[in-house]
């Protein structure tokens, strides 16, 4: 097959097309508005995806639908937005003319101080609105996960998110009246061609397709495959490493699919924990609170579980939830596939089953069989948008006498790779799933991991709270009263 | 002359709810912050480099693969300083801009680079080949004391009355200790500098500064000119919180070398980790006390020591722990007290000002102080507040030996009690307790009595500019800066009220020093009163001239003429603003006048202990229920009601949305904020990734945030109102207080919990840990 090559890309900016020939692999959207277009509404404060000053509305057609999501643009590749639509602060209110329903709900409540985190809170929340005009608190504070503001205390802010609705008539949003003609434009950007620009540390390519991508692959092992660019964005921005050259794959459907059978899900390498996220909490209600503490919005929009378990850290949220419950990953490379256990793809730190020119294409999560005991539990130090210190993930079969039959455990943030514990599993497996047990599996933990002390928790609470985790799974299933705290809504 | 009708008031006066001055531009993205101003053709870009060592001799440089990057046009280096290599404010010649034979901690800066674009320039400086020999460091306050570090500036004794009376009448003596952890500033718009040369010496700077005047003097010491050659402007900042009191000064004084050097404009604004690496924090503190009271928990005698991270230079650590003592006393009488300051010298960046100003560490000491006596008597530690607090006959004087005169923390806690109807709820916590295993919740109710003013005299004195134009349109420029707290809007509303003139008639320009000279920072919650009082005084000046014009030439006396809303009254005739001013020009009368402002009644003798440091007091208090996880540390607070004191307020929305904010960011210190420093002295929490400010989650589930709005400032100031900036950064007190009370319940309140700040859950979890273990083994 010969694939027809652009030397350009092509995006909507607010309300232009964009075509970009000269454009280097690590552009990062921020930098473009501010240096380049000279749209200075968005801001940075921190350059790592953590802040939110920099958000960005980026819309993305899926199978004919087009979604605006909220976007780290100070982590965003500009090479990512081939055939997107990127919509800026500055695009919302007309000079003289009226403030947007948010940003009028956002200086009628005082819900600004200093301004500056705030052009990323009116998008964060612009993006809220047009997929939930009348959204709950929880619902508001889930979108803000990835907005900081050092100024206001937030209370302003959700007075304004709550007065959005009110102000304004959703139907009469731009993005929305206008979205027929605005998928037009963007389907119309689409043309099945492979995309590669620049050369030497500037270069980046955007395969026409998976195949494309596995030739690609093989013929240039050494490049660096993008997905959300959460973790690689990093290494541009904070540690100037060089990339190049980049794949991307965010803008590759076939790799955004999800399929569903009586064995399981297989994610696509390309669904982002959004795009996952209904399925997921719907066939593992066990994972909803950890799929809602994997970073901010932002990075749920960008992030891909791909990238979470081809980036191989030890501190990844999904590895441990995913190895306990068996989960496995298809690679790919060139034409060839294999699939892997997930609990095998992770060798040692920074050490992964994975061939040069080889990638991960899908990951395969099995359902619980119907008796098991699932449960996954994330230890920060602030409740969201913040890595783990320690993840926990217990899966148990306990038969009708009360045996543990199976168990698998697994931790991250306790050794060097997302790894199980084999110790406690077979302290607890043909043993009565009781407290004497579990105390057993527990003292076991210690043979299991020697954690490492750091900024995020010393050795010794990572151990501590480790087993205590198991405790608390322990407790959990047997269901006597509460034995987490229940994230009360805000009033 | 017209008669018209009278209108009920202007709009935008003092004591209304109005807007944000630039709450338009801040939603659209066109609030201009100085990285968003355009840049003239051809302007470079500074990079800080920064020592790799906590400790260190310098050995050699290599610059070759700096100067041999790409876009690079040079480096600056202590050589190429026309001036003085320092930027110390307290004028100690201790804080070099550049390091030279010697690093002091980790993150210093050595160098900068100039290049053609701010990326190459970052690229540049991580090029750079040091050579270090390591010295011995230290980072930890109680190390440096152990090793016999210096101490950074004279540490501050008070002391009133006899101690050892004092102990050898208390029935019941503790003592113990506490850490209290630092704070990264965290604003969202990090330090930034730009520098445009003149002529002759001349260097205009916009820089991202609380303290325009002495950006200007120290940019004048390093470049080696007057202060009359430097003009510093600064419209807004992205936050500040004292971060920008004194560290924007070396960034700007960057920025003016290489403009000068180059002749060029040039512009430096680190990264988020180098901006956290390289710039000084909140102090961290070790407590050491020891405290007597009586069986009921009544305080005889308290003595203690207060022992300051202070970094590897003075910077403001003088005023910071003078604050810390000056608040250790919180609302409480102590009748015998000796309180000791020890700034200590580490290899850490210098630590400066932030929001509060070593008054909220002093004041966490003093409460931990009342748990103590709460825990050792069994006790609810708001009896023992109750107890203590400041009032009746001998029991009004401060260990400063100043008189609090205008207490209403009585009635503040009173009516808070009631509201948030504390009694009850914490006979629920106590309740529940007995009920839950794993899940424990706490209670506490903590007051706060800040004292306004700065402890440096001389800074209690400002300035401002009002021009009223021949169209009627006003002009108002003062010596405050914005950096969102709302200064602007409310001086303007101060001068709207003053003419009687609707807000919108009133615009504020940025501040620069080239309008209002010698200005002090906006700092200690002083903006309002001070630069307020100074813009209400330039009013007044122009008033009273047009008031003498009306008399005279329309025949009236001046009782007879009145500005009201949007009118002048003249005898029984009234006319509009724009055309009395209309006519006052064709008459020449002078429409301008700089406005002048000094505290009065304040004074204090440092090496004495004694005075009155403080013109009044702001006081507050809070209420904060939580509940805790004891097998992992986890919390969550569930509930906080607030009831707080700002006078009379100018702006009930604006003062609001300063506690809300204080709330929340005490509250981010003393729990999820955490800096963290490994064993060679390299802090690794140097950004969002893994510092962890609040987030809207975090915020208490149930927020009720009121303002005594009964208060009235006793003491003459702007409109009787009070300084809101810092108190309220106390309040949140009532949450570590709360974990704590949670974390005792697993050793049945016995034992005093002692858990330091910030709690993090792994503070909280070892805390449960040790108490259990006490409990265990009686
Ligand atoms: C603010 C912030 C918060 C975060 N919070 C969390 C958190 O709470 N929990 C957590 O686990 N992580 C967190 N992360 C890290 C990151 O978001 C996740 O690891 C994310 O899943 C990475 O996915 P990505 O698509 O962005 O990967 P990318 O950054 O695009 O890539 C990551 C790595 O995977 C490789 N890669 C990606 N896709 C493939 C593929 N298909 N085949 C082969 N290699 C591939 C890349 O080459 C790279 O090495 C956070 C990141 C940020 C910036
Ligand atoms: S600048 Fe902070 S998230 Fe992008
Ligand atoms: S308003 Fe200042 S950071 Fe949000």
């Amino acid at each position: 097959m010969t694939v027809q090559i652009r030397s350009s890309i092509r995006f909507l900016l607010n309300h232009r097309l964009v075509e970009l020939s000269a454009v280097s692999a690590v552009q990062t959207l921020l930098d473009f508005l501010r240096l380049d277009r000279n749209l200075r509404g968005t801001k940075e404060g921190c350059a790592e995806g953590d802040c939110g000053a920099c958000t960005v509305l980026v819309g993305r057609l899926l199978e004919g639908r087009l979604k605006y999501e909220s976007v780290n643009a100070c982590i965003r590749f500009v090479g990512s937005l081939d055939g997107c639509h990127v919509v800026t602060v500055d695009s919302l209110a007309q000079p003289g003319g009226p403030l947007h329903p948010v940003q009028q709900a956002m200086v009628e409540t005082h819900a600004s101080q200093c301004g500056f985190c705030t052009p990323g809170f009116v998008m964060s929340l612009y993006g809220l609105w047009m997929e939930n005009p009348k959204p709950s608190v929880a619902e508001i504070e889930k979108a803000l996960q990835g907005n900081l503001c050092r100024c206001t205390g937030y209370a302003a802010i959700i007075r304004a998110a709550e007065a959005v609705s009110v102000i304004g008539d959703l139907d009469r949003d731009p993005l929305i009246a206008e979205r027929a003609t605005i998928i037009q434009k963007l389907e119309s950007l689409k043309d099945g061609k492979r995309v590669e620009i620049g050369e030497g540390s500037e270069r980046f390519l955007l395969p026409a397709s998976v195949d494309d991508l596995a030739e690609i692959y093989v013929a240039e092992p050494k490049a660096r495959i993008v997905a959300g660019s959460t973790d690689v964005g990093l290494w541009v921005t904070k540690f100037m490493r060089d990339i190049a050259p980049v794949v991307h794959l965010s803008h590759l459907d076939e790799l955004r699919r999800i399929v569903v059978d009586e064995t399981g899900i297989t994610f696509g390498a390309g669904v982002s924990y959004t795009e996952s996220f209904p399925l997921i909490s719907k066939h593992f209600p066990q994972l909803t609170e950890l799929w809602n503490r994997i970073g901010g919005q932002q990075v749920r929009n960008m992030g891909t579980i791909g990238g979470n378990i081809a980036n191989g850290s030890p501190i990844g949220d999904t590895p441990p939830a995913l190895i306990a419950l068996g989960a496995s990953v298809v690679l790919r490379l060139g034409k060839k596939r294999r699939t892997v256990l997930l609990e095998d793809f992770f060798i040692e730190y920074g050490k992964q089953d994975r061939q040069p020119g080889e990638f991960v294409e899908a990951v395969k999560i099995p359902f619980l069989p119907e008796n098991a005991l699932y449960a996954v539990y994330k230890i920060t130090k602030r409740l969201d948008e913040d890595i783990s210190a320690v993840c926990g993930a217990f899966r148990l079969t306990v038969d009708g006498a009360g045996t543990v039959t199976d168990a698998v455990i697994a931790y991250g943030g306790m050794a060097g790779t997302p790894k199980r514990a084999s110790h406690a599993e077979s302290a607890l497996t043909g043993t009565a799933w009781t407290e004497a047990s579990t105390e057993a599996a527990m003292e076991a933990l210690a043979q299991d991991y020697t954690p490492l002390t750091d900024w995020r928790a010393s050795a010794d609470y990572r151990l501590l709270v480790a087993k205590n985790l198991l405790r608390r799974f322990y407790l959990e299933t047997k269901g006597d009263e509460p034995v987490r705290l229940d994230r009360k809504q805000a009033v | 002359m017209n008669v018209m009708q009278p209108i009920e008031r202007i709009r935008g006066g003092v004591h209304e709810n109005e807007r944000h001055e630039s709450g338009h531009k801040h939603v659209t993205g066109t609030a201009e912050y100085i990285d968003d101003i355009p840049e003239p053709a051809g302007t470079l870009h500074a990079y800080l480099g920064l020592s790799q060592r906590a400790h260190a001799q310098i050995l050699s440089i290599d610059f070759e693969p700096v100067l041999s990057a790409p876009g690079v046009l040079g480096i600056l280096t202590a050589d190429d300083i026309t001036g003085e290599n320092d930027v110390s404010p307290a004028h100690k010649h201790d804080d070099p801009v550049f390091a030279t034979d010697k690093v002091e901690f980790h993150g210093q800066p050595i160098f900068a680079v100039i290049a053609e674009t701010r990326d190459e320039a970052r690229r540049a400086a991580a090029r750079v080949r040091i050579d270090y020999q390591d010295l011995p460091h230290v980072t930890d306050v109680l190390e440096a004391a152990a090793a016999n570090y210096p101490l950074v500036i004279d540490p501050l004794k008070l002391e009133r009355g006899d101690i050892a009376a004092g102990f050898a009448k208390a029935k019941n003596i503790l003592e113990g200790e506490m850490r209290i952890g630092g704070q990264d500033h965290f604003y969202l718009e990090g330090h930034i500098s730009f520098a445009i040369p003149g002529e002759d010496d001349e260097i205009l700077l916009y820089s991202s500064t609380q303290h325009p005047s002495e950006t200007q003097h120290m940019v004048g010491q390093v470049l080696g000119v007057a202060s009359n050659a430097v003009t510093i402007n600064v419209r807004r900042m992205g936050g500040a919180f004292g971060g920008k009191e004194t560290q924007a000064n070396l960034f700007a004084a960057v920025a003016a070398l290489a403009a000068r050097k180059y002749r060029r404009a040039v512009k430096i604004r680190p990264d988020r980790d180098d901006d956290m690496t390289a710039t000084g924090k909140r102090h961290d503190f070790h407590v050491g006390y020891k405290v007597g009271f009586d069986d009921d928990g009544r305080i005889e005698a308290v003595d203690a020591t207060f022992s300051a991270r202070c970094g590897f230079s003075a910077d403001l650590s003088g005023p910071v722990t003078d604050r810390a003592l000056f608040h250790a006393d919180n609302c409480y009488f102590y009748p015998h007290v000796r309180l000791r300051s020890r700034p200590l010298k580490t290899n850490t960046v210098s630590n400066t000002a932030f929001r509060g100003f070593g008054g909220p560490q002093g004041m966490v000491g003093g409460e931990r102080m009342i748990e103590e006596v709460a825990y050792a008597l069994g006790k609810d530690p708001l009896e023992i507040r109750k107890l203590n607090f400041y009032g009746g006959g001998g029991r009004n004087l401060t260990p400063y030996h100043q008189t609090v005169e205008d207490n209403i923390i009585g009635r503040i806690i009173d009516e808070l009690e009631t509201s948030c109807d504390y009694a009850a709820r914490r006979e629920a916590v106590l309740a529940f307790n007995r009920k839950s295993q794993i899940i424990k919740r706490g209670i506490a109710l903590t007051p706060v009595k800040f004292g306004i003013s700065f402890t440096k005299t001389e800074y209690n004195q400002a300035g401002a500019l009002v021009h009223v134009y021949a169209d009627g349109s006003i002009h108002l420029n003062h010596g405050g800066t914005e950096m969102g707290q709302g200064l602007y809007t409310k001086v303007a509303q101060v001068v709207a009220d003053e003419f009687q003139v609707d807000l919108d008639r009133i615009k504020v320009t940025a501040t620069t020093t080239g309008k209002v000279p010698n200005t002090s920072a906006t700092a200690a919650s002083s903006g309002s009163d001070l630069n307020g009082m100074a813009a209400a005084n330039a009013a007044q000046q122009i008033k009273a001239r047009l008031v003498t014009f009306a008399a005279e030439r329309w025949g009236v006396s001046e009782k007879d003429v009145a500005f009201e809303p949007n009118t002048i009254r003249i005898g029984a005739e009234r006319m509009a603003f724009s055309d009395f001013i209309k006519i006052a020009y064709g008459s020449r009368i002078q429409l301008s006048a700089a406005g002048y402002y000094k505290t009065p009644k304040i004074h204090w003798n440092r090496s004495e202990g004694r005075g009155r440091p403080f013109f009044y007091y702001a006081y507050g208090a809070s209420c904060s229920e939580v509940s805790i996880d004891t097998l992992t540390g986890e919390y969550q607070v569930d509930r906080t009601d607030v009831l707080h004191d700002v006078g009379k307020s100018l702006n009930p929305a604006l003062d609001i949305g300063q506690v809300e904010g204080a709330f929340v960011q005490g509250m981010g210190w003393l729990t999820t904020e955490e800096l963290w420093w490994d064993a060679k002295g390299r802090l690794r929490t140097h950004a969002p990734s893994t510092y962890k400010i609040p987030l809207a989650s975090d915020r208490p589930r149930i927020f009720n945030v009121k303002l005594a709005e009964w208060s009235v400032n006793r003491e003459e100031t702007i409109r009787r109102s009070k300084a809101v900036g810092e108190p309220p950064f106390m309040l949140p007190i009532s949450v570590l207080e709360a974990i704590s009370m949670a974390a005792a319940s697993v050793a049945e309140y016995r034992i005093a919990p002692r858990l330091d700040a910030p709690a993090t859950p792994e503070r909280v979890l070892l805390a449960i840990e040790r108490m259990r273990r006490a409990a265990r083994n009686g």
